[in-house]
């Protein structure tokens, strides 16, 4: 198995442990990550709101350039997920955009390629690999691991990813329950955790940001696992100046493939848990040998 | 809500557009005929799923069933200059939801162009600078640099803001997630390209020349 990986930016920033950790598991896993060769930022939503065909023009070069490679895209940031997707199916529908695009890409000599399929890492392992196989490779407990597991907007809305009610994916839950964890009933799963309002509207994003933060510990989660860096990032912000009196504890905000990772024996350090601001102190024993599971 | 008060041009006759009020709607009507669905927006019920789906309604000061009834009874104006196009989180719950299937979240993205283009917004509101400095930065680079976007963000707009929230900036700099310096494209030259021809499509052709941004603030500032 062999796709094609576009990171994206806040993966080489705010996210590099999303980044380290799904390159460690795909590899535990053996399938091959290539990473797109020269790819740019697939636009975000910023983009949308100043310049249309532009937005979708600079998205479209990512796709370009994929589809020469031709392996299925995998987009482990939401927002490029969801750029991406968007692009596909923007361009696909509307043929003047289409044809400006066209010849937008065509002053760097690229074709439109909009074949290939743009995924979420969360869909690929499930689809893909299978929660029998990742079970079976498993090799370190994670029974101690409480998570709440977050999804967040955009790998359920408007193009969903898994294929379960995007009001109340289970994917998760199943993956980690499978691996012996204990997930806990987590409600607020697919609310907004404010994304980019962080900096526009802080005391917005903050309020949406501390009620999912508030839900679970709540729940008694002893982590939050999410699968996009912003949300990742806004959640564990909240870790920030919270050891003063009265203010809640911190809580580890990890990324699903982090926990993978430390269930397939990745070291913290090869998953990246040491850029996380909250310490993770949950111990992760290996499995007796004789009753390892398979 | 509002009342229906054209600044320029008095109170608004019922059943009549005002002057800037009929500019505003043909340019957002050549803008929304092009996204897939709009023609629902007439199907709208006002049955508020999407302000009762919305986790920031509690944040705007039009809600957005309001705001596709305002743009119903023409008033586009002063949609543009409510804080709520902008203090949309682009979550989608109130498109999913939508039982007229209408993509509320695309309507306001195609009136945050709007106000940009026209360069209407509430007072004293920076917040479409993080939209164009994003731009900005991506043209620059291929790539987005997030702490060169947020350094810069808020130098343009409220730099005491950088000081409140440096010790969220010196957590994520400890933690090795702040990078000091940004990742070129090397197709940049191509990629420029790329978005000077899809300008054109965008643009009115008198515009796009002028549309460079030189300012002393932001990198220029701080010396990268």
């Amino acid at each position: 198995m062999r796709y094609t990986y576009y990171p994206g930016c806040s993966l080489h920033a705010t996210g590099v442990a999303y980044d380290k950790s799904i390159r460690a598991v795909f590899d535990r896993l053996g399938a091959e990550l290539v990473e797109l060769d020269d790819w740019n930022c697939c636009g975000a939503t910023a983009y949308m709101s100043v310049r249309k065909t532009v937005a979708y023009a600079i998205s479209a070069r990512n796709l370009a350039l994929a589809a020469k490679v031709g392996d299925d895209v995998v987009a482990p940031c939401s927002a490029c997920y969801y750029v991406l997707n968007r692009t596909r199916e923007a361009l696909g529908e509307q043929p003047e955009l289409r044809a400006n695009v066209g010849a937008a890409l065509a002053e760097a000599g690229l074709e439109l390629g909009l074949d290939t399929p743009v995924r979420h890492p969360l869909e690929v392992l499930l689809s893909d690999i299978g929660v029998d196989r990742i079970v079976a490779a498993q090799t370190h407990s994670i029974a101690e691991f409480r998570p709440a597991c977050y999804y967040g907007c955009q790998i359920v809305r408007p193009y969903p990813a898994l294929d379960e009610d995007p009001e109340l994916p289970t994917a998760m839950e199943r993956l980690f329950t499978a691996l012996g964890a204990t997930p806990v009933d987590y409600p607020p799963k697919v609310r907004c955790c404010g994304g980019m309002l962080v900096a526009t509207f802080p005391e917005v994003a903050r309020q949406l940001s501390e009620e999912l933060l508030g839900w679970a510990q709540e729940r008694g989660a002893n982590c939050i696992v999410t699968v996009c860096p912003l949300c990742q990032a806004n959640l564990d912000l909240l870790n920030v100046g919270h050891q003063k009196n009265g203010s809640p504890a911190q809580i580890p905000v990890l990324y699903f493939t982090q926990l993978i990772g430390l269930a397939l024996g990745c070291s913290p350090k090869e998953v990246g848990v040491q850029h996380g601001l909250a310490p993770v102190t949950i111990e992760v024993p290996p499995l007796p040998v004789t009753t390892g599971r398979n | 809500m509002k009342s229906l008060v054209d600044p320029r041009s008095g109170p608004v006759t019922p059943g009549v557009l005002s002057q800037s009020e009929r500019v505003l709607r043909d340019a957002f009507l050549a803008d929304i005929d092009r996204i897939p669905g709009a023609s629902r927006l007439r199907h709208c019920i006002q049955c508020g799923t999407c302000t009762a789906s919305c986790p920031v309604s509690f944040a705007m000061d039009l809600n957005p069933r309001q705001v596709i009834a305002m743009f119903r009874a023409g008033a586009i104006e002063d949609l543009l200059k409510s804080r709520t196009i902008w203090v949309c989180a682009s979550c989608y719950q109130c498109t999913m939801r939508c039982p007229a299937d209408i993509s509320v979240t695309e309507l306001l993205y195609a009136f945050k162009r709007m106000a940009i283009d026209q360069g209407i917004f509430p007072p004293k509101f920076p917040v479409h600078v993080l939209a164009e400095t994003f731009v900005d930065v991506v043209a620059k680079y291929g790539r987005n640099f997030e702490t060169g976007l947020i350094v810069r963000y808020f130098l343009r707009t409220r730099p005491l803001g950088l000081l409140r929230r440096r010790r969220e900036g010196l957590a994520l700099l400890r933690h090795g997630r702040l990078p000091m310096r940004p990742r070129r494209i090397e197709g940049l030259t191509d990629f420029r390209k790329i978005i000077a021809k899809a300008e054109t499509f965008d643009l009115p052709q008198e515009e796009v020349e002028q549309e460079r941004i030189t300012d002393t603030v932001g990198y220029a500032a701080i010396g990268r």
